[in-house]
């Protein structure tokens, strides 16, 4: 081709974006609130990232796992002597073997009461639980030869019966873990006191059971970790696709028995996460355990197979839930009854109860009833794992709750849009406290309902779905309100027991050229962390966003901190970067001052310079003050130390979360001769208070919602009664792609939280969390005139076609 | 057992020869053997779209294509593409509206990208939505993609010459 230019051949032109100047901050606040773009995602755009995998290590070996066939079973006999002598191998190891390395764990938390779960190795022992459950690792110079051994390792099983339906798991008619008795891994019943008298008083009561399918994040980069053990020193090196290095670092020292101090984890680029990452998985525990074994560094990435048998699942769930109101659509109460399987284990260490208990404590969450009950069992099957996956128990809790409110402002013959206002929690209620429990701080959901339907126009969109349906065109739209965790306080797993830091920390410092140095314990995962720190450390210090690098997810160098999960990077992560920033400023102006003589109070940081905080005129460049304070301290006043390094940490503590609150609306168009649903726009009303980066919060939103586009239309893990899963490749189970899903709009409202200066609350789980429920509302308003409706997620064209009763 | 056999590729301009298994994916040997980690792997069987490179002007599945194949042929990649400046403009727009968050699948989406501009320097958005459907990415929702692509197919339409 002719196009092509050879580097060689190439002037090297300065770039255009290299020669514009530095965007100027937004007036009063700062760069917060400027849509400035990502500086870290120029190398990701240049192929220069550095993901896991395109880490290499003298002496590097490729491990690999050989996997259970099946479902449940007893290991008769392991031979691996045949792979450990195919060409490249260096090693064979079975069960027994990494667990002299390797201690197994348990996932329970205190706060969760009554949470059992049964030792979990790192590589089976004696008995299998699920298909894919590692059996013997392999290690070999390349991944090539280590994949050729696994044909070789010789194995005989005998085959256990395998619960794989959940109430089968419930029934207890086999029981998977006799130790514990039943297959119930945690249940949780909550009534409050008016309950029997709202269902009794109420005109009407309406019930559905809803289905949910298993499915599961899929990272386009499959979970990868390098492991580097040094033996001389006792101590490990982890580089890690993680979002939580500094639990990671915990783990692996407790369980490899190196102090905590020698283990140091290292989170490069992340190729997606969505909550898959924050785990512990087995086969990289044993891929730590291995590296100490032999001494060197070894890696281990899981390939889109394993990915589909051992990331894990999420979300298999059957509800039924009751609503009760009064003949004029008053809401008085939910009733809810959960049914969630788990897979064989709960998840360490966070465990697998959390998205039972979150729909337990969502449900209902947008409106202002006062009687709740619910009842939810968490049991043992012979499948994957399942655990927290991006948006933790929303999707379900919203699906479920706006589902059954449809359904009652249908039995009333009031619109949906109207059956909500009445319903709502006004905005002037707060703080709310909410049947189960939980308390919201301040929440927007009127305003957030006028803007969608003023960005909708909803009557032109319903008198166009009016006119359509009597041409035959079958159009539907579906609203679904809710509520989102974000910001999570120690309440969410510290007072259980677990080791995860519910603070973050920041340390700014000030380079002696000028610039600003940010070392943050969140960890970027593609979602803008790094993007967003720069544009609060440069207002809180006073510099230009230019002037500002970030440095995440290595734990040898932040601070401690919890890293990302939960929308907590922005509002727990930011403001102490906000406060540490803000800190420093006040440092450099006591260095100032002295270097000036002159009162600190009448000194400000701005633009890169001290100035004169009256008249704005510029005193001394910062460059200046770097200067001095590392290389002239000498010139300072006798007993004058400059700390030109700051670090400060937040925990959020006035509410165990800061509550978000938001709604979406769906427009489909349901094609009734072949059960295809087009999706035609999705819109999305959030308040997530102040936002640091709009471009960037709306991006969180869109890729949220498409990811619970792809749960209600596409994805699930399909398993056969054997437990064996049936599609696990992406040729067989889908994602959404460009050409399955609709453009989106967002818009906002803007409720800062008072807990913390920033005032920023989470956002990268709001649109999960609603898209999925606001879909299954706008196929049944589609395929209402029919008489036919859809309860089972996700609405594949056959479940539509068999509503219909056509096939 | 396998045969190494002699394979030399132009990549990115620059010739190189290397002794290959014949089962070794092209992706691969640009990973392993010559370090251009910007190609990845995410499917590993044609679907995704993230190993996409360009053989001889023409865009494949560097995971069903054997680095075989491409011998005596010239490959170019993400870090080619990148140096000479042919997606500038295409990385710029990618930047500006955020049209990338994780980054993993966004070489061979601006691989795809850059096929489609080349090629059908008309297509309207839904053409693009359709040509950019053998790309999945897991983190944007698309829209930007959408729109980044859109936006320069607009500009260098208006670039050439009438
Ligand atoms: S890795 Fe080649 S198409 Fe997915
Ligand atoms: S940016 Fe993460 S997969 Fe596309």
């Amino acid at each position: 081709m002719n196009d092509r230019i050879a580097p060689d051949q190439l002037a090297p032109a300065p770039r255009a974006e290299e020669r514009k100047p530095a965007p100027a901050p937004v007036a009063t606040r700062g760069y917060i609130g400027a849509s400035i773009p990502r500086a870290n995602a120029k190398r990701l755009l240049e192929g220069r990232g550095c993901y896991t995998d395109d880490i290499q290590l003298p002496r590097l070996a490729h491990v690999v796992f050989f996997r259970s066939p099946h479902a449940h079973a007893r290991i008769k006999r392991l031979d691996l002597q045949p792979a450990r002598a195919q060409p490249g191998v260096i090693a064979v190891f079975d069960g027994r073997a990494i667990a002299e390395y390797c201690t197994p764990w348990v996932a329970v938390l205190g706060h969760l009461k009554g949470i059992k779960s049964p030792p979990q190795h790192a590589v089976a022992i004696e008995r299998v639980c699920w298909q894919g459950e590692a059996v013997a690792a392999i290690v070999a110079e390349t991944r090539a030869q280590g994949e050729d051994a696994l044909a070789h390792v010789e194995a005989e099983w005998e085959e256990l019966p395998a619960v794989t339906d959940m109430e089968d798991a419930l029934s207890g008619r086999y029981v998977i873990h006799p130790d514990l008795g039943d297959n119930i891994c945690f249940k949780r019943e909550l009534v409050t006191e008016n309950f029997d008298a709202a269902f009794a008083q109420a005109d009407l009561v309406v019930e559905e059971t809803f289905g949910f399918g298993r499915h599961t994040g899929v990272t386009l980069e499959g979970r990868s970790i390098l492991a580097d053990y040094n033996a001389a020193e006792h101590s490990l090196t982890v580089y890690h696709a993680t979002q939580a290095p500094h639990m990671m670092q915990d783990i692996f020292s407790r369980h490899l028995d190196i102090p905590e101090a020698s283990v140091r984890v290292i989170c490069k680029d992340v190729g997606g996460s969505y909550g898959i990452k924050v785990h512990v998985y087995p086969d990289e525990m044993a891929t730590a355990a291995i590296s100490v074994m032999l001494r060197r560094p070894v890696k281990f990435v899981a390939d889109r197979l394993e990915s589909f048998l051992t990331d894990i699942h999420a979300r298999e769930h059957k509800a039924k839930i009751r609503l009760a109101c009064t003949k004029d659509g008053r809401i008085l109460g939910f009733d809810l009854d959960d049914l969630t399987a788990i897979g064989p284990y709960s998840v360490y260490p966070r465990t697998s109860g959390i998205e039972g208990n979150q729909v337990v404590n969502l449900t209902g969450g947008p409106y202002r009833h006062k009687a709740y009950r619910a009842k939810m069992h968490v049991v043992f099957t012979n499948k994957n794992v399942t655990c927290q996956y991006r948006a933790v128990g929303h999707p379900i809790a919203v699906a479920l709750t706006e589902g059954i409110v449809d359904l009652a402002a249908a039995k009333l013959g009031i619109d949906p849009a109207e059956f909500r206002r009445r319903n709502i929690i006004p905005d002037d209620a707060y703080p709310y406290t909410f049947p189960s429990g939980i308390k919201f701080e301040k929440l927007s959901h009127e305003q957030c309902l006028d803007k969608l339907l003023e960005a909708m126009d909803y009557r032109a969109l319903r008198a166009e779905q009016a006119r359509l349906r009597a041409t035959g065109v079958y159009r539907g739209i579906g609203l679904a309100a809710m509520i989102e965790v974000t910001n999570p306080s120690p309440a969410f797993y510290g007072v259980g027991g677990a080791r995860i830091s519910a603070q973050d920390g920041a340390t700014v410092r000030l380079e002696p050229t000028g610039m600003v140095t940010c070392l943050a314990s969140v960890t970027e995962q593609g979602q803008g962390t790094d993007a967003i720190f720069v544009q609060i450390c440069a207002t809180a210090v006073g510099v230009s966003v230019d002037k500002v690098r970030v440095m995440t997810g290595d734990t040898g160098v932040t601070p401690y901190g919890g890293g990302t999960w939960a929308s907590r990077g922005a509002g727990i992560g930011g403001e102490a970067v906000l406060q540490a920033g803000k800190a420093l400023k006040s440092n450099i102006l006591d260095v100032a001052a002295a270097m000036l003589g002159v009162d600190k109070a009448t000194l400000d940081v701005r633009d890169n310079a001290i100035v004169d905080g009256a008249t704005g005129e510029a005193k001394l460049p910062l460059a200046e003050v770097g200067r001095v304070g590392y290389f002239r301290p000498d010139t300072l006043p006798m007993k004058f130390q400059a700390e030109l390094s700051v670090t400060r940490h937040y925990t959020p503590r006035e509410y165990g979360f800061t509550f978000t609150n938001g709604i979406q609306a769906s427009l489909v168009e349901v094609d009734t001769d072949t059960g295809f649903v087009k999706l035609l726009k999705h819109w999305c009303v959030e308040d997530c208070g102040t936002v640091i980066n709009p471009i960037l919060v709306d991006e969180q939103i869109r890729g949220g919602i498409v990811q619970g586009l792809g749960a209600a239309m596409l994805e699930e893990c399909v398993y056969s009664p054997e437990g064996q899963l049936l599609n696990g490749s992406l040729a067989d189970y889908l994602v959404p792609m460009s050409g399955d899903v609709p453009d989106i709009e967002v818009a906002h409202v803007c409720t800062p939280t008072k807990q913390s200066e920033l005032g920023a609350k989470g956002v990268g789980e709001a649109g999960t969390a609603g898209a999925p429920g606001a879909v299954m509302n706008a196929i049944n308003d589609a395929l209402a005139p029919l008489g036919a409706r859809v309860t089972d997620q996700p609405f594949t064209p056959e479940r539509i076609l068999r509503a219909l009763g056509r096939i | 057992m396998n045969p190494m056999l002699e394979t030399t590729i132009t990549v990115n301009g620059t010739r190189v020869t290397r002794r290959v298994e014949p089962r070794t994916h092209l992706v691969d040997f640009l990973r392993e053997e010559l370090g251009l980690t910007g190609s990845h792997t995410a499917c590993e069987h044609g679907v995704c779209g993230a190993c996409t490179v360009r053989v001889d002007g023409e865009i494949v599945r560097g995971c069903l294509t054997l680095a075989v194949q491409a011998n005596g042929r010239a490959v170019d990649t993400i870090e080619g593409l990148s140096d000479s400046g042919e997606i500038r403009d295409l990385q710029a727009a990618f930047h500006e509206r955020n049209a990338l968050q994780c980054g993993f699948c966004t070489p061979g989406v601006l691989m795809t990208a850059q096929e489609l501009l080349r090629t059908r320097p008309a297509a309207t958005r839904d053409e693009i939505r359709d040509f950019m459907s053998g790309n999945l990415c897991r983190c944007t929702g698309y829209q930007s993609i959408l729109d980044a692509i859109e936006a320069v197919l607009i500009a260098r339409r208006q670039a050439r010459p009438a």
